[in-house]
């Protein structure tokens, strides 16, 4: 038995061509760096076409400035935004910043590349399906990006794909939902491997209490993709058929298209569709913010120099958080008329799970009291996390009362609250999380200055771009109006913050560029470091960096808890989990 | 370092990797199946009372049931197969693991009669939504027997060769495959009432 395994691993050994290393790699250091560029480079695309609906938004009807020439007559005659491009950007900006940006990235790169080290595994538990989930995931972006030049253009019927209207949309919208099969394959794949390493690899004496907490996001995130998946995939096969097949799941009776009556046998239910899908798309809610809360957490607790305040009281949340996010999807549904009663259920599900939620951001809070803290870039992006992610979640609380929502439901303050969420929430953890283990990755610190400009100039424009949102919105403006709101008589007031809000989203474009010069010079030029830049205690620091084949050099053993840092009468103000006492 | 537990048992946890990882999968295809089988529910619940056909009058039901029959002898078999290695039986193995992808082609080709009578009859998945439903559920159920019987017949032929290296380990993945076909059969079980007798 034990002969085969090392067979096959001494046959890993053998010096790999560039191939294997590189492209169809097993190991989860590099299948991490390949969800994380892939990832980015996803985000970036993504941000870019919100980019180019700013300019609508702000100049309705005006050519779109160097670039308006390169859409197509089919998308922008002269330049001119069309209404139907307009929504396809707006469906494939959502899609592809939550399923191919965000969740990737959170996920499939930092789970991949840190959770193994953190519990002092040497891989992933099944590595050739670690590849896969890769590929796969990859396969599924590609089919999502081809769809722009499917007759008709990508899909336009938003990133929910409400029915009836995605059903009779043009044919892109039969290319999202095979990308989005890919997806959720993917997903599946990816998070069976997660948990069976968390279960299974953790090192001697590493015990559940003794965890990281970002472990413990990426289990419970992990549970949440394995269970709640499956009936977005259902609901996809459906959707299918309704299109392909001729089926009517989801087409009501006497349904009429365009002053004609459309030919199908009818008795679906359109509701059906907005509750398996938010059945599914409220867990990806925390599936976006709990790994952003794991990576918070860490970089908090060395950079304060202090164990965090309250870890048990954080997992029992983070675990309870997990369990209540599969009962509180109705909350999006409060205005389809589902019923009072319904609404009274969901409504309260839905303000118990923001108990958890703050439970864990008082901790991360009181954990900063009395530190004497190091405002290094990654520590910035994380102290920037905790109100930032306060402002999305306390603005949540009226959109989950049924009363309030029927204002605010369909608003731009929609918009505004799940942005705070996940632009400057979600996306600032993550940033805080490249720049915290970039050293472990390849050995050299990201440069301090340039991602000092990075932090301060994303902070004002996401600022800039999201909080008008919750003005309009409060105003009554409608989302997803591609002129921007100019036809409405009640919303003239607010309209003016159109342009400062796509000024910013522009100079949000700009900082990245520091970020992108500085990711890429620092990989070549950027200042070496020791295997524990960070003075860090958790696992992943004490491997060289970059991290062997294998991980570690000797097999690790966890002799305490995760955060001993300034532990009185220690030799160092940090003691590491591996260290005898 | 190696990968741990790919074949031993972790003792605070009293699993393989195998185990735990084909469990969860399935797990997964619970939620799969459970919300196409709600979305029936939902759908029958709403639809105009009078308009939802019973499914005894367009199915077959003594194709079903020996339809169902055969799935559970697959079932059988191949827990024979198991319990063939794991008495160190390879001949016994593939004799059982061989009836089982028989029995899941014939499960397939019976299906595939099924379908064409229907298809002949010009009952289409756009007929009505009972049709549609009931082509999405057993279409899906029907990819997972191919499924099985791809893995099945890997684990029959050029799989086999792992039993002469690493025969515990081989064990344990005939175990997983049969965790597997124990679902897809258990799915039939009760996709045959759901969609033929109520």
């Amino acid at each position: 038995m034990d002969n085969v395994t090392t067979a096959g691993h001494a046959e890993h050994e053998h010096e790999l061509g560039f191939w294997q290393k590189y492209f169809f790699s097993q190991d989860h250091k590099v299948i991490g760096i390949q969800y994380t560029i892939t990832a980015l480079v996803f985000l970036l695309f993504g941000f870019l076409l919100m980019m180019i609906m700013r300019w609508q938004l702000a100049y309705p009807g005006q050519p779109i400035p160097v670039i308006g020439g390169l859409m197509g007559d089919a998308n922008a005659p002269g330049g001119i935004m069309l209404p139907e491009f307009y929504n396809q950007l707006g469906a494939m900006h959502g899609t592809i910043m939550v399923f191919l940006g965000v969740v990737p990235l959170a996920v499939g790169g930092f789970g991949n590349f840190v959770v193994p080290l953190q519990i002092g595994a040497p891989d992933m538990a099944f590595p050739k399906l670690n590849m896969a989930s890769y590929w796969v995931f990859l396969v599924g972006g590609l089919v999502m990006f081809a769809s722009f030049f499917a007759p008709g253009g990508a899909a336009n019927s938003g990133w929910t794909s409400y029915v009836p209207l995605s059903v009779i949309a043009t044919q892109g919208q039969t290319w999202w939902l095979i990308g989005m099969t890919f997806l959720i394959t993917s997903s599946l794949l990816g998070a069976i491997n997660f948990i069976v390493t968390m279960v299974q690899l953790r090192a001697p004496g590493l015990t559940w209490m003794r965890l990281p907490f970002f472990v413990w996001t990426q289990l419970v995130t992990a549970f949440l993709l394995l269970l709640a998946f499956p009936p977005l995939e259902a609901a996809a096969f459906l959707q299918l058929m309704d299109r392909v097949a001729g089926t009517s799941f989801f087409l009501p009776s006497g349904l009429v298209v365009s002053g004609q009556a459309l030919e199908v046998s009818g008795g679906g239910s359109a509701l059906l569709w907005q509750h398996l899908f938010w059945f599914l798309a409220h867990p990806e809610v925390y599936v976006l913010i709990l790994p952003a809360m794991g990576i918070t957490a860490e970089i908090i607790a060395c950079n304060t120099r202090k164990p965090l305040w309250g870890y048990r009281p954080m997992v029992y949340s983070v675990v309870f958080l997990g369990f209540m996010s599969f009962i509180v999807w109705a909350h999006h549904m409060f205005l389809t008329g589902m019923g009072t009663m319904i609404s009274a259920f969901f409504q309260t599900t839905t303000m118990i799970i923001s108990i958890p939620s703050v439970i864990i951001l008082s901790a991360l809070f009181i954990s900063l009291y009395g530190a004497s803290m190091r405002f290094t870039t990654p520590m910035l992006f994380a102290l920037a996390f905790l109100p930032m992610f306060g402002i999305g979640g306390l603005t949540g609380l009226p959109l989950g009362l049924a009363a309030a929502d029927i204002h605010l439901h369909d608003t731009l303050y929609v918009i505004g609250h799940f942005h705070y969420v996940v632009a400057p929430g979600t996306i600032f953890a993550l940033f805080a999380g490249i720049y915290h283990w970039f050293p472990k990755a390849t050995g050299r610190k990201m440069n301090e200055v340039l991602g000092k400009i990075h932090f301060w100039g994303s902070l004002v424009c996401m600022n800039g771009v999201f909080m008008p949102m919750m003005i309009q919105g409060l105003a009554g403006m409608n989302r997803r109006m591609y002129d921007g709101g100019i036809g409405y008589e009640h919303v003239q007031d607010v309209l003016h913050w159109n342009t400062m809000m796509s000024f910013s989203a522009w100079g949000l474009g700009l900082f990245q560029v520091f970020f992108i010069i500085n990711f890429f010079m620092s990989i070549r030029r950027g200042e070496k470091t020791n295997d524990n830049p960070w003075e860090a205690t958790t696992l992943e620091w004490e491997t060289p960096s970059p991290p062997p084949h294998g991980n570690f050099l000797s097999p690790p053993e966890v002799h305490r808890g995760p955060y001993e840092y300034s532990v009185p009468g220690a030799a160092t103000d940090f003691t590491p989990q591996g260290q005898r006492s | 370092m190696e990968i741990p537990y790919t074949v031993n048992t972790r003792a605070d946890t009293g699993l393989n990797n195998v185990k735990l990882g084909i469990w969860l999968f399935l797990a997964s295809e619970v939620m799969l199946f459970g919300g196409l089988f709600s979305s029936y529910v939902l759908l029958r619940v709403g639809a105009e009372p009078g308009t939802w056909p019973l499914g005894a009058e367009i199915l077959s039901i003594p194709l079903a049931t020996f339809n169902t029959i055969v799935l559970i002898a697959s079932s059988v078999t191949m827990v024979m197969a198991w319990a063939s290695l794991k008495l160190g039986n390879l001949g016994k193995y593939k004799l059982y693991m061989g009836s089982t992808v028989a029995l899941a082609l014939v499960f397939l080709v019976v299906k595939a009669f099924e379908y064409a009578d229907k298809f002949s009859h010009h009952l289409y998945p756009s007929e009505s939504t009972f049709l549609g439903i009931y082509f999405l559920i057993t279409g899906l159920h029907g990819l997972h027997i191919v499924g099985g019987v791809i893995v099945n017949s890997y684990f029959l032929f050029p799989g086999v060769k792992m039993w002469h290296t690493a025969p515990e380990r081989f064990t344990n993945r005939i175990e997983a495959a049969g965790l597997y076909w124990h679902f897809v059969d258990l799915v039939w079980i009760f996709l045959f009432p759901v969609l033929y007798l109520l």
